[in-house]
C-alpha cells in the first residue's frame, strides 16, 4: 500500500506527517522523494545505512570511428552534441535518451555512466527509511526518484509512505504516479489554498483517491477547510497550530515518539487513511 | 574572412542582439568582398542548449570570427574547439563593430556566462 | 538594472512574504515570480488588471497515429522514459514523454510525430510604470528552467530603464533555481531555524556558490528556535556569508498575507524587522555603485 504525502506549497507539513505516520504505523517504509532537499532522515536518524550511487547514461565517442557525419548532432533535440573538428558531448544537457547511439552509422558512440546523486537505505527501529539525494548543481532529480522507488520492496512492509517534493511539476508526478492513495497537506493561508488547488487538480488528473490533512489550524476561518468543504473533499484530520509540536519538529524530533498526545493525533489520522483505503479497495472489487 | 554578428533584424542597420544563443538572425560579413548575408538562427526555439546549437550554425557556415556582446560557456567551448575567435562588441550598431574589428580595435571576449536553465556552463 | 533574487532551499520559509515586503518598501518598478511551479506573488501584489498572456512551449511531445501504427512495439522497447503506453492502442504519455524523438526515429511505419506542446503560460502585468512578470507551469511538466528564463527575459524587456528588480524564487535546488540564478546581482537566502531548515540552507548555499553570485542570509521566524537561529549565524560566519538580519514569527504576518497585504502595510513586529533586513540588503546590493 503506497501512500503519498504531497502539498502544492512548501513548508506545509509533508515531512511532519509522512514521518509521524510511518512512525506510528511501525512496520512501515518511509521514502523521501524530495531529493533536492531531503529531510526525513534527519528525524529518523537511520542506522545500518547502505548507499548506492545513482547514475545516468551519457554518450562517449570513439574518435577513430567518427567520420564527422553529424547525424547525432542533428538528431539531438536537447542540443547536447556539437561537432567542431571532433564530437563534443555536453553531459549535463544530455537527457540520456540513447538516440544518438542509435543514429550513428559508424557505431562510434557508446554509453558511460555519470553520477548525479545517491540513494540511502537504512532502518530506524521497525521503520525502513529510504532517502534520495540529488547532487547540488544537478538540474533534475527524476532519475534519483526512479531509482528510489525501484528499491522499495512492496512485500517488506504493510504501508509505504512517500514524502513528495513540493509543487506539481515532473518530480512530483514521478513520486506519486504509482501511489495507491494521496494525502494532501494544507495550511490555512491564501498561498496554501492556491497551491492546494494545484495538487488537487494533479491527483484528480491521475485519478488517485485522496484526502486532505489540515495543518497549523488556528481558531477562526480556515480557507483550506473552506476549499475542502466546498468540493466535498474528505478531511482526514486536523493538526492544530501548536508551539510544542512546532518545536519538536524544528528540532527534528518525531513527535509521535515523544508524547502520547501526539502519537494519538497521528494514529487517528492513520486510521482515517486506512479507512479510506479500505473503502476504495471494497469499491473497486 | 567571414565574421558573424547576432542581429535583431535582417538588415545591416539592425542593432546587435544582446543574446548569442537566442538571437533571431546572424549577419555574416565577408571582409574581402564586403558583402553581407543573413542566417536564421534555428536555436531560438530550443528548450535548452541554444548556445550550443547557435555555435554549430556558426561553424557550419565557414565563419572565422564571432562578434557578440556575450556568450555562454558551452557555446564558447564549441567555438574554441573550432578555432573561431570570439570578440566583444562595443556598440549597438553593427557597422561600428565591423569597422573596429577590421581596425584591430575590438577586444576579445574573455568572460563566459553559465548555462541558462540548469545545464552546463560554470 | 540590479537584480535581487530571493531563495530558500526549504519551502515555506517566507520568500514570498519577504519579497512582497521588499517590493513595497522599494516601490519596485520591476519584479518577477520565478516559482513557476507554484507562483504565489500575484496573490499579494494587488494588481487588478488582466495580464498579457502567452503560451509557453516546452519540448515537443510524441504523438502516435493509430491508423499507421502496426503495433511492432519498437517505440516502447526503445523509450527510456516509459512514455509509451499500450491500452489497446499505442499512445504516448504526455507527462512522461521527454521529447527526445527516439520513437519517431525507430518507427518503421512513420506513425510517430513530435508535435509542439504547451507546457505553461507566461503572464505580464504592466501599468503605472510598473512591470510584474510571472508564469504558471502546467502540472507534470519539465523544462521549468526555460520558463523561468522566459519570465526574467519578459521582465527585463518590459522594464528596460528600471534600476532595481526583485525576483521571488522557488524552493529546492533544481533546474528552476539554477535558471533563476543566471544574471542576478545578489541572492538573499531566507533561512528557517530548524534542523531541516539548516540542512536545506547548506544545500542551497552550495548550489548558489557554483554561480559565484554575492549571497547573503537572513532568518525568518527566528524566535521559533533560538538555538537553531544561533547555529545559522555561526554557519554564516564559517562560510563568510553576510548575515543580514532576523525576523520574528508574527501572527500578524499571517493575517496580513491572508488579506492580500504585505507585512509592511501594517505596523507589526515582522514588518519592522523586515524593513531593517531590506535596508541592509540594498546597501549590499548597491555596494560599489548603482548598476
Amino acid at each position: 500500500m503506497r501512500i503519498a504525502v504531497l502539498s502544492g506549497k512548501g513548508g506545509t507539513g509533508k515531512t511532519l506527517l509522512a514521518v509521524n505516520l510511518a512512525a506510528v504505523a511501525k512496520n512501515a517504509t518511509y521514502i523521501d522523494c524530495d531529493v533536492e532537499e531531503p529531510n526525513g532522515h534527519l528525524f529518523f536518524k537511520p542506522e545500518g545505512v547502505q548507499e548506492e550511487i545513482v547514475t545516468v547514461r551519457v554518450p562517449q565517442v570513439e574518435n577513430e570511428r567518427c567520420n564527422g557525419c553529424r547525424k547525432c548532432v542533428e538528431f539531438c533535440n536537447f542540443n547536447a552534441l556539437a561537432y567542431a573538428k571532433e564530437l563534443i558531448v555536453f553531459e549535463e544537457i544530455c537527457h540520456s535518451c540513447g538516440g544518438c547511439i542509435m543514429t550513428c552509422p559508424e557505431k562510434a558512440l557508446t554509453e558511460k555512466e555519470r553520477a548525479i546523486g545517491i540513494v540511502q537505505k537504512g532502518t530506524a527501529g521497525p521503520v525502513r527509511v529510504l532517502t534520495g539525494m540529488l547532487n547540488p548543481g544537478e538540474p533534475s532529480g527524476v532519475p534519483v526518484i526512479k531509482k528510489l522507488l525501484a528499491e522499495e520492496n512492496p512485500e517488506a512492509s504493510k504501508e509505504i509512505f512517500l514524502d513528495s517534493p513540493p509543487g506539481s511539476a515532473c518530480i512530483v508526478m514521478e513520486s506519486i504516479k504509482d501511489a495507491d492513495y494521496c494525502i494532501l497537506v494544507a495550511e490555512p493561508t491564501i498561498f496554501g489554498v492556491h497551491n492546494l488547488n494545484m495538487v488537487y487538480e494533479l491527483v484528480r488528473l491521475l485519478k488517485k483517491p485522496f484526502g486532505v490533512v489540515l495543518n497549523k489550524c488556528l481558531a477562526g476561518e480556515n480557507p483550506a477547510e473552506k476549499f475542502c468543504l466546498e468540493r466535498k473533499i474528505k478531511i482526514l484530520g486536523r493538526i492544530p497550530f501548536d508551539q510544542e509540536l512546532g518545536r519538536l519538529n524544528s528540532n527534528a524530533r518525531i513527535a509521535a515518539a515523544e508524547s502520547e498526545k501526539y502519537a494519538a493525533l497521528f494514529v487517528d489520522i492513520l486510521e482515517a487513511v486506512r479507512g479510506e483505503v479500505r473503502h476504495e479497495t471494497v469499491a473497486d472489487s | 574572412m567571414r565574421i558573424a554578428i547576432p542581429v535583431e533584424e535582417k538588415t545591416s542597420a539592425a542593432n546587435v542582439c544582446s543574446s548569442f544563443g537566442r538571437t533571431p538572425y546572424f549577419l555574416i560579413y565577408d571582409t574581402e568582398t564586403k558583402e553581407s548575408t543573413f542566417l536564421d538562427n534555428s536555436a531560438v526555439a530550443s528548450a535548452g542548449g541554444a548556445g550550443i546549437k547557435a555555435a554549430q550554425t556558426i561553424i557550419d557556415n565557414n565563419v572565422g570570427a564571432l562578434l557578440t556582446p556575450r556568450c555562454g560557456g558551452n557555446a564558447a567551448a564549441v567555438l574554441q574547439a573550432a578555432e573561431i575567435e570570439i570578440y566583444k562588441t562595443t556598440s549597438p550598431a553593427v557597422k561600428d563593430n565591423i569597422e573596429a574589428f577590421i581596425a584591430g580595435e575590438l577586444p576579445l571576449l574573455k568572460e563566459f556566462h553559465a548555462g541558462f536553465h540548469g545545464r552546463g556552463g560554470r | 538594472m540590479k537584480q535581487l533574487l530571493i531563495l530558500s532551499g526549504k519551502g515555506g520559509t517566507g520568500k514570498t512574504t519577504i519579497a512582497s515586503a521588499f517590493i513595497k518598501l522599494a516601490e519596485a518598478r520591476a519584479y518577477a515570480d520565478c516559482d513557476v511551479d507554484a507562483p504565489n506573488l500575484h496573490l499579494i501584489t494587488g494588481w487588478n488588471t488582466e495580464p498579457e498572456k502567452k503560451d509557453y512551449y516546452g519540448l515537443p511531445k510524441a504523438e502516435i497515429d493509430p491508423e499507421k501504427c502496426t503495433a511492432c512495439d519498437l517505440c516502447r522497447q526503445n523509450c527510456r522514459f516509459e512514455a509509451i503506453l499500450v491500452e489497446g492502442e499505442y499512445q504516448a504519455d504526455p507527462f512522461a514523454c521527454e521529447g527526445c524523438g527516439v520513437c519517431e526515429f525507430v518507427c518503421p511505419a512513420g506513425a510517430v510525430t513530435m508535435v509542439p506542446a504547451v507546457a505553461g503560460e507566461l503572464m505580464l502585468y504592466t501599468g503605472g510604470e510598473k512591470v510584474f512578470s510571472t508564469a504558471q507551469l502546467k502540472m507534470g511538466s519539465g523544462t521549468s528552467g526555460k520558463l523561468v528564463t522566459e519570465v526574467k527575459k519578459q521582465m527585463k524587456e518590459a522594464a528596460a530603464g528600471v534600476q532595481l528588480a526583485i525576483i521571488d524564487g522557488s524552493p529546492g535546488i533544481g533546474c528552476p533555481v539554477i535558471a533563476s540564478l543566471s544574471g542576478v546581482d545578489m541572492v538573499l537566502v531566507v533561512a528557517e531555524p530548524s534542523v531541516s531548515g539548516i540542512s536545506d540552507l547548506q544545500r542551497i548555499i552550495d548550489t548558489a556558490a557554483k554561480s559565484g553570485i554575492k549571497t547573503a542570509v537572513c532568518i525568518n521566524k527566528f524566535d521559533t528556535n533560538m538555538e537553531k537561529a544561533e547555529e545559522i549565524e555561526r554557519f554564516c560566519q564559517d562560510r563568510r556569508l553576510p548575515f543580514i538580519g532576523k525576523i520574528p514569527f508574527d501572527t500578524d504576518a499571517v493575517k496580513a498575507v491572508n488579506n492580500g497585504q504585505t507585512i509592511v502595510d501594517l505596523d507589526c513586529a515582522s514588518g519592522r524587522a523586515v524593513k531593517e533586513v531590506y535596508e541592509r540588503t540594498m546597501e549590499l546590493l548597491f555596494a560599489g555603485g548603482a548598476g
